[in-house]
């Protein structure tokens, strides 16, 4: 099944909306379009993961739809499609959208036309970067997410909004815009070896070139850089625990659960196999820092008083489980890599939704104003309980699917499989529950000690139903993750065969370069050296 | 060629260059209604119709093989005509801001308008040129009626100062500009920029060749305002009354330098001075950006983005290239459509022409709730600026940084980025003040009694926008860019006359 411009309606249907929005008045008119608009996405990404065929050939995205000649005389398309790694980036995208509306609904109290539009707008930016298959149009996708994050979290945002705003875009900003630079020289080179000296970012030709070693080191550095500000991996991610703490609970929701998988998706998807050698290279030097990540994170957010801040601290340990993953180059890592990345999505999402719902109804999020609240609000405990342990890795829950593949993989592989190195990882997942539970303790669990907290009325039915399609994929990936692994299998074995290959070409040509030249530097004057090669 | 021969073609070239020649006949029209009927209503509406109908000619032009007038002393058509759109869409949307805008701060005078079209027409010449002496012609017509608006606002101290500064140093910088092609010439023995090539390969004087470039070169990086000759900038798009330091920004600024880009690829040899423009380019970027990290003052800050516009133009030039060019060309006209629009809707935010030298960006503090046209369209103007995709700016930025990576000057290009990422700061900062501050956080309380923005300003801010954004989605235009390149080199044999 291939039906046309589904990929491009899934994308660009958030916009219509946006745009659809615009001449209304009524604040409830607003909401109940942005929540449509979203759900429908949704219900039309399904077909996507319906119609996608599993056994088709990773080489070859699915759902494509490409529009040449979008830039007169380049080789710069709009060029967009769905392989294993996209399909599953694009339902959480999509998932998430009408979940952020719903838990939006009465927490943004003034400019809601605005903040929709903007949420709108987000989403098509989000969708359409694991949609891309031109680095151009990639890139602009990429950038197209700052501009409406920079507002939401500087307009909604909390005391210190605007600091956070201007420091998040300006981060990304640096990393982006060299990865510009980076992307417009691996355009011409590859132009000129593989398109007939025509700039190129279509993704299969890039793939097509092998870039030489001399150059990959440093378009690997501009191009992880990139990415790794936006997982974040430390140190590098001194912007997150800002912006998600001053963002509004959609704000902070979106950033975790789909803006940072931007980052470790451009890892996988262009920086492994654009520069197989220098990945293979750097990839134990990666591994450490995300295992520094892993830990640093887990052990700053033991120390939170505030619960916003001990999520957002969590993402950096869990996503350094992710970069782990993905510079093992084993498949099981890799596979574990995407799946982590959907199970951060689901859990740290619903985490940051329920502190959300607590702090709609005390306006504080400390720790210390809480304790005891499982009894008044037994329906929020009890997802609180199911989120916090899916996200520390119970078996059965989703995350230990992720983080066993990931620990199983990065343990047999020849870059980083160092026993320490992996032990230390391991830790990290003890490390989470630590905090995790702490955070159970200290909100819902003891005696109440303020009197105000025995009046909260627990969840109400619209907060129920955002937070059970969450809970139903963290249930589901955790027991039968099957038909999510089918699909990602083929894609990343396809990445890193293709790494495998182009690593070995890379080296080959290298050799080839250098030996011509030895040779001339030896034979005598006069004489002409024929290369071995025809 | 005699003379005979050359008065049987003038009425074929007066109609070959017929937006240069209207412009010019109203323009002089204009002074003569205004001796007699004092600013008369009338006469911007009138200056605005003589602008269209030749902007509509230009635009017509555009797909027509370019050719020389008047006896080869300027081009048309081509790219010719693409510069003289950029310069006459300026013109006549600055018209458009200005009735409502000068009315206000009580200077609706109708010189003005005047002033407008005979700058106008000196940027025609400037950008069309076809030979040093027209280069020069234009260039002076151009600065001399800049002059005048800049010091419009008289009773201004800042103003005044502001004209009698960018008068001294554009009188200097004229000066080395002149020295310059007197040695040009000397070296040469041409004034047709075609030529000046070939001359200098048959063995032209070295030292005076070169000298006679440097000489040149400082005039233009004089009027582009790049970095060390950019003092004047600041103090002149601060003083000059808010909607002419738009068309100021934007229409000299395009002149000058598709002057520059004739010059550079007609005339002198790319691989001597590729260099030398790149360290011009990378320290205009760098000093540029930082220095406008700490203007309080919207139109200062705008000045010293200006500046970093200029280096990244010069990047797009210093990269030698067709490309380059051509990148640079479309450069020019995103950033006319920026700049006239951020000082159109500065403009409307002051109510007297020395608020507009003194006003701070924090007073505007949550001025985007109370004014959204102008709030949203600022928000659209800053981030082009910065040069996010999906906008023009963006795409503007790529086809000047492109061909630079092309020609090998990656390390400029990267300097270039991380020039773009201070400027984010400065310009967020405008976006963040109109947005995310509320009114109570500005220093002095912004006035109630705004005044209210007609519709033709309106309608001016919308067309700025919505070139944006097509522009950034679309960038088809580039096409149109690339396809006057390379310039023809040798004049058409009927210029070949009069002059030497």
């Amino acid at each position: 099944m291939n039906l046309p411009y589904l990929t491009s309606l899934v994308i660009f249907l958030p916009l219509v909306g946006a745009l659809l929005m615009l001449p209304m008045r009524r604040v409830s008119a607003i909401r109940w379009t942005a929540l449509a608009t979203t759900t429908v996405t949704f219900l039309i990404s399904l077909l996507l993961y319906v119609g996608y065929d599993p056994a088709g050939s990773p080489a070859q995205p699915q759902f494509v739809d490409r529009i040449a000649g979008w830039f007169p005389g380049l080789d710069i398309q709009y060029y967009v499609g769905i392989d294993g790694l996209g399909l599953l980036l694009i339902l959480l995208t999509t998932l998430l959208g009408p979940i952020v509306v719903l838990s939006s609904w009465n927490y943004i109290d003034r400019h809601q036309k605005g903040y929709y539009t903007l949420l709108l707008v987000l989403q098509t930016g989000m969708t359409g970067v694991f949609a891309a298959y031109d680095l151009i149009l990639f890139y602009i996708f990429f950038e197209l997410t700052l501009i409406p994050m920079y507002f939401i979290i500087g307009i909604w945002g909390g005391e210190d909004r605007i600091y956070a705003a201007v420091k998040f875009v300006l981060y990304t900003l640096v990393g982006s815009l060299l990865m510009l630079v980076g992307i417009l020289y691996l355009g011409f080179a590859a132009g000129d070896a593989v398109n007939g000296g025509v700039f190129t970012t279509d993704y299969f030709k890039l793939l097509a070139y092998n870039v030489p070693l001399a150059a990959q080191g440093w378009l690997f550095f501009v191009f992880a850089l990139a990415f790794a500000i936006k997982v974040p991996l430390f140190p590098l991610h001194t912007w997150l625990p800002d912006a998600h703490v001053q963002a509004p609970t959609g704000g902070s929701v979106i950033l975790a659960g789909v803006l940072l998988k931007m980052g470790t998706y451009g890892l996988v998807r262009f920086c492994l196999p654009f520069f197989p050698n220098a990945a293979t290279d750097y990839a134990l030097w990666l591994a450490v820092l995300a295992v520094v990540g892993i830990i640093y994170g887990a052990l700053v957010s033991r120390v939170q008083a505030d619960a916003k801040k001990l999520v957002a601290y969590s993402s950096v340990s869990h996503l350094g489980f992710v970069v782990l993953g993905i510079f093992a180059f084993t498949v099981e890592a890799m596979q574990g890599a995407i799946i982590q990345m959907i199970n951060h999505g689901l859990s740290t999402g619903a985490l940051f939704l329920l502190v959300g719902m607590l702090y709609e109804r005390r306006h504080t999020r400390l720790m210390e104003e809480f304790g005891g609240i499982a009894r008044v609000m037994p329906v929020f405990a009890f997802f609180l309980v199911f989120t916090a342990l899916a996200s520390a890795g119970l078996p059965g829950l989703n995350g230990f699917v992720g983080e066993f593949m990931i620990l199983l993989g990065s343990f047999k592989s020849a870059l980083v499989g160092h026993p320490l190195l992996i032990a230390l990882a391991t830790s990290g997942v003890i490390l989470a529950a630590v905090y995790l539970l702490w955070l159970l303790y200290r909100t819902l669990f003891g005696p109440i000690q303020k009197e105000v907290n025995r009046t909260l009325p627990d969840l109400n039915a619209r907060e129920v139903l955002l937070l059970v399609p969450l809970a139903v994929f963290m249930l589901w990936i955790g027991v039968a993750p099957g038909p999510f692994l089918k699909r990602t299998e083929p894609t990343a074995r396809f990445l890193l065969e293709t790494v495998e290959q182009k690593r070995l070409a890379a080296l080959e040509q290298a050799e080839q370069l250098a030996t011509p030249a030895a040779l001339r530097r030896m034979g005598s004057e006069g004489e002409t050296v024929q290369t071995a090669n025809p | 060629m005699d003379l005979l021969e050359a008065y049987r073609m003038l009425p074929a070239d007066l109609w070959a260059a017929f937006p240069l020649v209207l412009t010019a006949v109203v323009g002089l029209g204009l002074v003569v209604w205004d001796a007699f009927w004092n600013d008369a209503p009338p006469i911007p509406w009138v200056a605005a119709g003589t602008l269209a109908l030749a902007l509509l000619w230009e635009l017509g032009g555009l797909s027509r093989a370019p050719e020389t007038a008047f006896y080869g002393l300027i081009r048309v058509g081509g790219m010719a005509s693409f510069v003289n759109a950029i310069i006459l869409a300026s013109g006549l949307l600055t018209i458009a801001l200005s009735v409502p805008y000068l009315k206000r701060i009580r200077h609706l005078h109708g010189e003005v308008y005047a002033l407008i079209l005979f700058a106008t027409v000196g940027m025609i010449v400037l950008a069309s040129a076809n030979s040093l002496i027209s280069v020069f012609v234009g260039l002076e017509t151009m600065s001399i009626c800049l002059y005048i608006m800049t010091g419009l606002v008289r009773e201004d101290v800042g103003a005044g100062e502001a004209a009698l500064k960018y008068f001294l140093l554009g009188a200097f910088s004229t000066g080395f500009f002149l020295y310059g092609i007197a040695l040009l010439y000397g070296a040469t023995g041409t004034m047709y920029l075609p030529q000046m090539a070939a001359h200098l390969a048959e063995g032209a004087h070295p030292i005076m060749f070169w000298a006679g470039v440097a000489l040149l070169l400082i005039g233009f990086l004089f009027k582009v305002g790049a970095v060390p000759f950019h003092m004047w900038t600041p103090d002149v798009y601060q003083g000059a009354p808010t909607t002419l330091t738009g068309y100021m920004a934007a229409a000299s600024k395009a002149a000058a330098f598709a002057a520059l880009v004739l010059v550079l690829d007609a005339a002198l040899p790319a691989e001597r001075w590729q260099l030398l423009l790149a360290l011009v380019a990378l320290v205009t970027m760098v000093a540029g950006n930082v220095l406008a990290l700490v203007q309080q003052n919207v139109k200062r800050m705008l000045a010293y983005s200006s500046i970093a516009h200029a280096g990244y133009i010069l990047t797009g030039l210093a990269a030698g290239t067709p490309e380059g060019y051509a990148g640079a060309l479309f450069y020019l006209l995103v950033y006319a459509l920026m700049n006239i629009g951020a000082f159109g809707v500065m403009a409307f935010l002051e109510w007297d022409g020395k608020e507009g030298y003194e006003q701070t960006v924090d007073s505007l503090a949550g001025i985007g709730y109370r004014r959204p046209l102008l709030g949203v369209a600022m928000a659209f103007f800053m981030f082009s600026l910065t040069g996010f995709p999906p906008l023009a700016g963006f795409i503007a930025k790529y086809a000047v940084f492109a061909p630079a990576v092309k020609a090998g000057l990656t390390w400029l290009v990267i300097v270039g980025v991380l020039a773009s990422v201070l400027s984010a700061y400065y310009y967020l900062r405008v976006v963040y003040v109109f947005w995310m501050k509320s009114p109570d956080e500005a220093p002095e309380p912004v006035r109630r009694q705004t005044f209210p923005v007609p519709l033709a300003p309106q309608a001016v801010l919308v067309v700025c926008v919505v070139l944006i954004v097509l522009l950034g989605v679309l960038p088809g235009l580039l096409e149109v860019t690339a396809s006057f390149f390379p310039i023809p080199a040798a004049p058409p044999a009927a210029a070949t006359a009069l002059l030497p």
